[in-house]
């Protein structure tokens, strides 16, 4: 077994502990508001879990977050960072919705991978773009997917305005999507739908992928040091190429998760963020695949939680936002002590050394 | 009073080492002084300490007699002293004026007089024949320009004392002669200058004095007439460490060949020039010269990573050149590369992915698409074993062993292939004796197998021992070819400073 396998206390003990103590500092805020914290955090778990239909909410927000947050850790795998999430599930929902919309008459066993195939191209082809500008021209990741971001979100603005707009209606939105490409629906009285057993699909996948594939040795080779990586013969410009690909096609399947198993159409704006928040999952699960499961539950029960807060406690759900930017603070600060921990002690050890002559001086 | 600087009985220690040992240094105006040694020898830290980047052990500084120890880089400005380092430490983007006014105090905080600025810098820059744009960027300018910035630099925060570390290593021959140009109007103002070097030729022709380190100890203080030979004696002529026994091999076949190989470095300049010769199978090619002579290129040529302009690379009869690194490697080529903790290890993975680097796409490590990690772990067990890698486990990362055990990994990853010829570069730099037996003991291994061994090193003692024919590389160009056996090394050392074998005698 990879290294990575092995059970470190010291580093989930870091994820626990921020949200932790981001939901105390939350309290602590609600209370300052002159709201009632217990009041508050009982309305959020009846929101979150209180019955099968919160429950089902709760993972149906989760399942976005799984592939948006896989995206991000593929590519981080690799050393590249995706802020690109959003702009690929956006792709993604456009081919899935291209694809879901035609082709009428064809079995549901057929269609509906197609559609689903489809997101995963689009999404795949929109993080391709980022790879080859980066390989090409070394352009900086970070910046060409933000970019990206804007165009994908503009092109399904101006789709549903324009071109994909479903006559005879108003509304900014796309022909329903046909019923055999639809995500069936698997918790009765809920919106649960089939997209989560392929998020669970694609988080066993990312497991093996990086455990026991060599494609997935080369690419946490290349990500950690691509110097030795080259040295050592592996192609690290077309793993990047694959990788980019790969991320961006799982953001693509929350695009199309979205549009085939809730929307049942594409709208404009149809993410709420998810490609963002698919950063913070990825950073509170640690990159890794049972990380990332939990931590996308941890986040869909805050937002399905967050409404029931507002409506039963009058706390906004805007505190919801503060609780989990601090919880991801608590997460990047710790890290960074737990790395530097050594090296920063060694600092100041030297710093005392070095300025011991002068303290004699003084004195 | 002339003496510009006196260094009396400097030693500085750091964990392990004395990098100084009891040094005496002084500088008289109007004299160049120089710094000569190899690297390592304790010339750069000498420097740091007069600059106040360092605080000496022992031992005083006395600037025009008075005695001054240094409590910070500033403090030595203020004094006085300018360094210029090897690696320039200017700010790209930045103009040349906003580079040499940084972290001045301004007459009118926090307004700055650029145009005053300017005209001081001009004045400064015609005072000594220096041609500069105070306008311009520092990135549009070439190397030796912005050595320029850099000496001005000094000048404009009033140094009298200028110290260049390695100022040549970067220039190109014109540079080279306009910088020395420069160093003679500096001169002429009395200023005292430090020059730090292990190029002997040039350091005789700037130089008034000499003085030569060598494993943090001063061997001497000599005038610029010395004779070469004596020079790269004192230079290199340290007591032999070990020898080793080699048993005679009879050369096999023909491995590797090399015919007017042509690269460039990663600045887009000549690195290889025509390099030409020839590795057999069971012998030790040695290739010697001081860093930065173009040894990285040639191995990075070899092994595919870097793309030959002209020539050829045979293996076995077969051109390889500018071939994909992987299939290079998998024709039985096997390549210990010069920096472990950069492009031969991933520190933070542990040994058994380490170890598979080179094999992991082969059976039996992998199965189709997949890694047999119970195979690899199993694998690395027996290297561990077999090349004696002191670790608890095949799961400990790689970052936690010792240089010597991190260097025997990569030698079993490497080894254990049985390639045809292995390239090692380096192979023992920065290892503690132990570890260096070991590695010399198992290069002589290979060499009784049968496989033909590229060595490079910029070890003289330590090439000449291990090579069985070695050539010497100068500034991208082969000075000669030798017999170990029938050179001595002061001779050895003036090839390494730049003299063809046939201008030896």
């Amino acid at each position: 077994m990879p290294a990575d396998t092995k059970i470190d206390i010291k580093k989930i003990a870091i994820p626990i502990f921020s949200v932790l103590v981001s939901f105390i500092l939350g309290g602590i805020i609600i209370k300052m508001m002159g709201l009632s914290p217990s009041t508050a955090f009982k309305a959020l778990m009846q929101g979150g879990i209180g019955n099968i239909n919160a429950l089902g909410e709760t993972f149906v927000k989760a399942t976005p977050l799984v592939f948006t947050a896989l995206s991000y850790a593929f590519a981080y795998k690799a050393g590249l960072i995706n802020i690109g999430a959003e702009g690929q599930l956006y792709m993604g929902g456009f081919l899935a919705t291209l694809v879901g919309t035609n082709f009428q008459g064809l079995p549901m066993y057929i269609h509906l991978p197609l559609a689903i195939i489809a997101a995963f191209i689009g999404g795949g082809l929109w993080g391709l773009v980022v790879a080859w500008l980066k390989v090409r021209f070394n352009a900086n990741e970070i910046i060409t997917t933000v970019m990206l971001n804007y165009i994908a979100m503009n092109w399904i603005s101006y789709l549903v305005t324009g071109p994909m707009k479903a006559p005879p209606g108003n509304y900014p939105q796309s022909k329903d999507i046909l019923s055999t490409a639809l995500l069936p629906n698997i918790l009765p009285g809920s919106r649960l739908h089939l997209g989560l057993l392929l998020a669970v699909l694609m988080l066993i996948f990312y497991y093996i992928f990086f455990k026991k594939t060599k494609t997935g040795y080369e690419t946490r080779i290349v990500g950690r040091n691509r110097k030795a990586a080259d040295y050592a013969g592996m192609k690290s410009k077309k793993l990047s190429l694959l990788i980019m690909f790969i991320a961006g096609g799982v953001a693509g399947l929350a695009g199309a998760s979205e549009i085939l198993g809730i929307q049942g159409r594409m709208i404009e704006g149809f993410s709420p963020g998810y490609g963002f928040d698919g950063i913070a999952v990825a950073l509170l699960g640690l990159n890794s695949s049972f990380g990332i499961g939990l931590s996308a539950i941890f986040f869909g029960f805050l937002r399905s939680g967050g409404n029931m807060m507002q409506m039963l406690a009058q706390v906004p759900v805007s505190v919801i936002s503060i609780i989990t930017g601090l919880v991801i603070i608590f997460v990047i600060a710790g890290q960074a002590i737990s790395n530097n921990r050594i090296a920063g002690l060694q600092k100041i050890i030297d710093l005392f050394k070095r300025s011991e002559p002068n303290n004699g001086k003084h004195s | 009073m002339s003496k510009l600087l006196e260094m009396k009985n400097i030693t500085k220690r750091f964990p392990g080492v004395i990098a100084n040992d009891n040094i005496n240094f002084s500088l008289e105006k109007g004299n160049v002084h120089s710094l000569l040694g190899e690297n390592g020898a304790g010339k750069s830290t000498l420097m740091s300490v007069l600059s106040g980047l360092y605080k000496q052990d022992e031992g005083e500084i006395y600037i025009k007699g008075e005695k001054n120890n240094f409590k910070s880089p500033n403090d030595a400005i203020k004094n006085g002293i300018g360094m210029v380092y090897q690696h320039f430490m200017l700010i790209p983007r930045l103009t040349v004026i906003e580079n040499i006014i940084l972290g001045i105090k301004q007459e009118k905080e926090p307004l700055i007089n650029e145009k005053k600025a300017a005209r001081e810098i001009q004045e400064i820059a015609d005072k000594y024949g220096m041609d500069i744009d105070p306008y311009a960027k520092v990135w549009q300018l070439s190397v030796g320009e912005q050595q320029r910035v850099e000496i001005i630099k000094a000048l404009y925060r009033g140094a009298e004392i200028l110290i260049l570390d390695e100022p040549t290593a970067v220039l190109t021959p014109q540079e080279i002669e306009e910088l020395f140009n420069m160093v003679e109007q500096l001169l002429k103002e009395d200023k005292g200058i430090i020059f730090i070097s292990h190029k002997i030729e040039e350091v005789r022709n700037i130089s008034d004095k000499i003085t030569v380190l060598r494993e943090g100890k001063k061997i001497g203080t000599v005038d610029a007439t010395a004779k070469k030979k004596k020079l790269a004696q004192m230079m290199v002529g340290r007591e032999v460490v070990f020898t080793v026994d080699k048993d005679n091999v009879s050369f096999g076949k023909e491995v590797l060949k090399l015919e007017n190989i042509e690269a460039q470095n990663n600045k887009g300049l000549k690195a290889i020039d025509k390099v030409s010769f020839e590795v057999h199978k069971g012998e030790i090619y040695g290739i010697a010269g001081v860093d930065g002579n173009g040894q990285s290129e040639l191995i990075e040529v070899i092994a595919g990573l870097r793309k030959a302009d002209n020539g050829s690379v045979k293996f076995l009869n077969e051109d390889i050149t500018n071939q994909e690194p992987r299939s290079i490697l998998r024709k039985g080529v096997a390549h210990i590369p010069e920096d472990r903790q950069v492009c031969g290890l991933v520190m933070d993975m542990d040994i058994k992915e380490n170890m598979v680097m080179q094999d992991y796409h082969e059976a039996p490590h992998c199965n189709g698409s997949f890694l047999d990690w119970n195979y690899i772990s199993k694998h690395t067990n027996d290297l561990i074993n077999q090349y004696n890698i002191k670790a608890p486990s095949e799961k400990e990362e790689a970052r936690n062993l010792s240089g010597g055990n991190q260097q025997k990994l990569i030698l079993a990853r490497e080894l254990h292939r049985e390639p045809e010829l292995l390239l090692a570069m380096h192979p023992t730099r920065g290892l503690d004796v132990g570890a260096i037996e070991y590695v010399h003991e198992k290069l002589l291994e290979a060499r009784k197998e049968g496989r033909a061994i590229l060595f490079v090193s910029t070890e003289l003692d330590e090439i000449m021992n291990i090579s069985d024919r070695m050539a010497v590389i100068y500034e991208g160009k082969i000075m000669g070819e030798v017999k170990p056996e029938e050179v001595t090394k002061e001779e050895v050392g003036l090839m390494m400073a730049g003299t063809k074998k046939e201008e030896l005698k």
